[in-house]
């Protein structure tokens, strides 16, 4: 399973955080701050896995954001870099291009896309048809509930 | 897409944005993040009741405020009040700003649980999807307890929606995780295995997920889930690409359910025939799918692509009995070597580390050595290297470790510091393991200092000076080589150490030579002395009082030295103390007594190699195993011919840091006695022992991985979701010596830990084994050995049982498997020319010395793997022996105590019926009967 993911700026400014095991507010905040230490000194060529305490992480960079996970030893590398890869097309498709700014601005959208797609770690389900029709529906019954 | 109402639903959130992200400077920054929280503070508590919107607005402020790295410890009240709203957006607020900030141990759960509850029962699905989710991101024992019980219910009711559904198992996975014990397994199991038939890949999907780890915990209860996951793999490999419509990425058929499916299929044993020919083909499949050209050039492709083919490497490997399999998967990671995708390199180079470590992998995985070391030489990503490093290490045996040993040693040289030590380590122990020739090992360990002396930590100079101590035919060199070495102008203080301890012992071994005379030993070392520590210059001090008692010669130089007052009155309490009781012993001290107290050093005795244990604590203790498992010496198994001295395998006792090598301070030492022999304090195996508990009947597919020891001697014997055993062995006629290694898989302590040897009353005559009790407490996730020192007395039939009684968190688990020591183990293997084999297959042509099967072959008829068998079987395998060049014939002696037993073999395989015929012929009938059974079973 996932153990947690991070989305952060070159500059090493978080962006988005989720937990998937119990984790004090502390020991975050220092695997937050030692990961993305270890992730933005790697330079654009080398490979998007590496070992990292007990853990194996897998990063990628989107223009100004990494995106990055922490999986267990005994979980795939390729298809969490792909995992990754399908959470961006969401959001792409959702925000239309999105930009780094869109996240900023709407880190809960962020987050319910990503609620849609992960759940406790794991995949709920790969289809981008049917995590955008739930996000959509969100969208639906809050224009309706906003307009009676 | 509408045009998302960004925000402008909460204008004055999006302004609160723009505000942080204007600040010039963090402490402007902070002021205006204190200056909210201010207004949030004020705003809930005024005398104004908020309405939803504001609250809704606050909360999600806060949640900003939260990411930026800030504490936020108010407005959880407010969050749980959301909870209960009826507006849409106010609810998913309300659960986002808890699932993300409330902690398992809230003291508010009580009430974000009714609320939840209110969801669930709404039957309202998307209230249901926010309240699972928040289930599943708190997580805490308190929600279990609440909800543990519904969830399954919500899982399997036949009208709830599809959405739900998988938002329910993967809910449900995550309260198993953290209290297992509060989710009730019951009726609902059945139904959850047959979602894998589901039509929604959704469904499937998340249902896989969940049915994996129940799996892992009760394997028995969802065994049919194995026949499931077969068949819908098999449907979706064979599907073309679009068949699957929104579940294929990139052309891939559905890859994230294809990778757990096989995730699961991890947990089990390989399975029935049936099921396993379809498995096969499915991964056939796979493999080939690897071999066709792209679908497409997006990386997405690839990778997804490639994500499947590694889980199914995985599996393969996993399942260790197709050697087709394993050397086409060999073969495709060979081809990833060499890819120009970083990411295909690294994962290659780890997952032929695994590979390295089976049986019939191990020889084809060698073939890459070169890539491997040329990746060492050329990857500009530590990570990769790294894992280059790690694989050279895993296919290292006795024939390459010279080349390996050399390379790690150059790389050494270039190496980035953060792995240095680990490289150190494994070199010293590649280096001591495979060993034919221990001035090799000499040169090597003294390089390593040379190379990286600040890496090389005490174990390993240490272990250098164990083995030159306990092993006299390389004490000559060794005093050469230190002597040599430290003639360098600048060397490092561990060679120092490491110098001055031998040529303490050994010097005199060289002193012969006028190069290197007695007087020059000691100048030599003596002007390294001021430029080294305290613990150093102790050990030294060591070595000129038995300079004193080797070479007579130089003990007025050496008193000399004693006598000064940089010592006799050095401000460290150790040497001064060192410097007065030496020079004290050497002055009042008659020769014979200073002879007697400094005698050269025992031998020390055999224990676990410090080394190896400190490379385990590095790395973590299953690694390592896997990887010494691997590091087994298959010439030595393959060839059966006579092993080297087992002096290098195991290894022997440190001495303590301040290495008081005399031990004058306290009692004299020991007298040289033999290393303590298994035999004396070892514990018989007491089959006629009533008193024993009951013993479990023997653990499910303990018979298959029982018959895959008969051809090999390493490997893991039993695994469950508690504990894995592991074993070596090695035997030499018909003798035998196998450690068991058993793992604890959890975090958790297993007590009582006691394993037993049972054999029954047929065999216990004939097989004697003996072995000492093991440490009743096994940690999480630690290994412990234990060593069965075997004898064969005369030939036998049934194996031995190893009963093993532990507590796991309460509860007492017993698993009993059969261990793999069979006749054939004590084969010594006879070379033989034709006319040899036929003569003496005439003499044994008594009915009785003649067994003979005919069986059709369960495994492809494949004539390298046949021959390695054979040879894996004990027996010599004769070339040009049978007149049909497609029949294999073998010879050897089966040795036992009382009487040795020749047998002749003749195994004639029939291609196109797809059967075998297998006959043995050895003088007795029983060892006949035994050794057909036994091999047939192999084919």
């Amino acid at each position: 399973m996932m153990r947690f993911m991070l989305l952060f700026s070159r500059q090493g400014k978080l962006r988005l955080q989720k937990w998937y095991l119990a984790t004090s507010d502390k020991e975050r905040k220092k695997m937050v701050r030692e990961l993305m230490q270890v992730v933005l000194a790697r330079k654009p060529k080398m490979c998007s896995f590496l070992e990292w305490r007990d853990l194996k992480v897998v990063y990628k960079r989107y223009a100004s954001l990494y995106f990055c996970c922490a999986i267990e030893g005994q979980d795939n590398e390729l298809i969490t870099l792909e995992l990754i890869h399908r959470y961006v097309e969401l959001l792409d498709k959702y925000f239309g291009s999105v930009c780094e700014l869109d996240i900023i601005f709407n880190f809960e959208k962020a987050y319910f896309i990503l609620d849609e797609f992960l759940m406790g770690g794991d995949v709920q389900d790969t289809s981008k048809k049917s995590v955008l029709k739930a996000i959509e529906q969100a969208d639906l019954l809050q224009e309706e509930m906003g307009l009676a | 897409m509408p045009a998302v109402s960004k925000g402008d639903g909460m204008r004055g959130l999006a302004v609160f944005i723009s505000d942080i992200r204007n600040c010039k400077s963090k402490e402007a920054e902070i002021k205006r993040i204190n200056k909210e929280l201010a207004n949030i503070r004020s705003k809930f508590k005024g005398d104004k009741a908020l309405d939803g919107y504001s609250k809704k607005k606050y909360v999600c402020k806060l949640l900003f405020i939260f990411l930026l790295g800030h504490d936020i410890d108010f407005g959880h009240m407010e969050a749980v009040n959301l909870l209960s709203s009826n507006r849409y957006t106010e609810k998913q607020i309300g659960y986002l700003f808890i699932s993300v900030l409330v902690n398992s141990n809230s003291e508010l759960i009580r009430l974000i649980n009714n609320a939840i509850k209110n969801d669930l029962a709404s039957r309202n699905p998307t209230f249901m999807g926010l309240a699972l989710h928040c289930i599943a991101s708190v997580g805490s024992r308190e929600m279990a307890e609440a909800f543990a019980g519904e969830i399954p219910k919500v899982l399997v009711a036949g009208d709830t929606m599809d959405s739900v559904k998988q938002s329910a198992a993967l809910c449900l996975l995550r309260l198993y995780r953290t209290s297992p014990d509060l989710v009730p397994m019951g009726d609902w199991t059945s139904r959850v295995v047959h979602l894998l038939n589901d039509q929604h890949l959704g469904v499937v999907t998340a249902a896989t997920s969940l049915i994996t780890t129940l799996a892992q915990k009760n394997p028995e209860e969802f065994k049919t889930s194995v026949s499931l996951a077969v068949s819908r793999l098999s449907r979706i490999v064979t599907s073309a690409s679009t068949d699957l419509q929104d579940y294929t990425y990139y052309f891939v058929p559905a890859p994230w359910l294809s990778v757990k499916l096989l995730r699961l299929l991890q947990c089990y044993p390989p399975p029935d025939p049936a099921v396993r020919g379809r498995l096969t083909e499915c991964l056939e499949t796979i493999l080939n799918k690897a071999q066709e050209p792209p679908k497409s050039k997006k990386v997405q492709h690839s990778n997804a692509k490639n994500a499947v083919l590694f889980e199914a490497i995985s599996l393969i490997i996993h399942h260790d009995s197709e050697p087709n399999l394993l050397v086409r998967a060999c073969n495709q990671l060979g081809q990833f070597l060499q890819h120009r995708e970083t990411n295909l390199r690294y994962l290659a180079l780890e997952s032929m580390c695994t590979l390295a470590s089976s049986e019939f992998s191990h020889e084809a995985v060698k073939t890459h050595i070169e890539t491997v070391i040329n990746a060492l030489k050329t990857e500009r990503d530590v990570s990769v290297r790294q894992r280059a490093v790690d694989l050279l290490y895993a296919m290292c045996d006795r024939s390459n470790a010279p080349q390996i040993v050399a390379e790690m040693l150059s790389y050494l040289e270039t190496a980035d510091y953060s792995i240095r030590e680990e490289i150190v380590l494994k070199v010293a122990i590649l280096a001591e393991k495979y060993a034919v020739d221990y001035t090799w090992y000499v040169d090597t360990i003294l390089n390593l200092i040379r190379i990286a002396g600040d890496y090389v930590s005490e174990e390993v100079w240490y272990r250098v000076i164990q083995i030159v101590i306990n092993r006299d035919d390389v004490q000559g060199y060794a005093a050469k080589t230190v002597f040599e070495a430290l003639q360098a102008p600048a060397c490092h203080e561990n060679l120092v150490k490491v110098g001055g301890y031998i040529l303490g012992e050994f010097g005199n071994l060289i002193a012969g030579d006028p190069r290197s005379s007695p007087l020059i030993q000691f100048h030599l070392l003596h002007s390294k002395f001021h430029l080294c520590s305290v613990p150093t210059r102790a050990l030294l001090l060591s070595t000129y009082i038995k300079f004193v008692n080797l070479f007579p010669e130089v003990k007025p130089t050496i008193q000399d030295v004693l006598r000064s007052d940089s010592q006799l009155r050095n401000a460290d309490v150790e040497l001064q103390q060192r410097a007065v009781e030496y020079l004290r012993l050497s002055t009042v001290a008659s020769t014979d007594i200073l002879a007697t107290v400094l005698e050269e050093m025992p031998p020390f005795p055999e224990r676990e190699s410090s080394i190896l244990a400190k490379l385990k604590k590095k790395k973590g203790p299953s690694t390592v195993t896997d990887l010494e498992d691997t590091k087994r010496d298959r010439s030595v198994d393959v060839n059966g011919g006579p092993e080297p001295a087992p002096a290098s395998t195991s290894a022997v006792s440190t001495p303590s840091p301040s290495a008081d090598l005399l031990g004058l301070g306290a009692a004299p030492p020991a007298p040289a006695g033999p290393p303590p022999s298994s035999g004396g304090s070892g514990l018989l195996v007491d089959v006629f022992s009533d008193s024993a508990s009951v013993v479990a009947p023997l653990a499910p597919g303990s018979e298959d991985n029982f018959a895959r020891f008969v051809c090999k001697n390493n490997g893991v014997l039993f695994e469950n979701q508690l504990l894995q055993i592991g074993l070596k062995s090695e035997f030499r006629q018909n003798l035998g010596r196998m450690f068991i290694f058993y793992g604890n898989k959890t975090s958790t302590q297993f007590l009582n830990f006691t394993p037993t040897l049972i054999c029954s009353d047929d065999l216990q005559p004939n097989l004697n084994l003996q072995t000492k009790p093991v440490d009743p407490t096994v940690e999480g996730g630690a290994q412990v050995q234990q060593v069965v020192n075997i004898e064969c007395v005369s030939d036998f039939t049934e194996a031995p049982v190893l009963n093993i009684q532990f507590r796991y968190g309460g509860t007492f688990q017993n698993v009993s498997v059969q261990l793999p020591i069979t006749l054939n183990k004590f084969f010594q293997p006879t070379e033989m020319a034709s006319q040899d084999f036929f003569q003496r297959w005439k003499q044994l042509s008594n009915p009785q010395q003649e067994v003979q099967n005919i069986f059709k072959a369960k495994h492809p008829m494949d004539t390298e793997v046949t021959k390695a068998k054979i040879i894996g079987f004990g027996s010599a395998l004769l070339e040009e022996v049978d007149p049909n060049p497609a029949n294999f014939v073998g010879a050897g002696i089966i040795h036992t105590k009382t009487t040795q037993i020749g047998c002749l073999l003749r195994l004639e395989p029939n291609l196109q019926a797809q059967m075998y015929r297998l006959t043995l012929r050895t003088s007795k009938e029983a060892v006949s009967q035994r050794l057909c059974e036994l091999l047939s079973a192999q084919f």
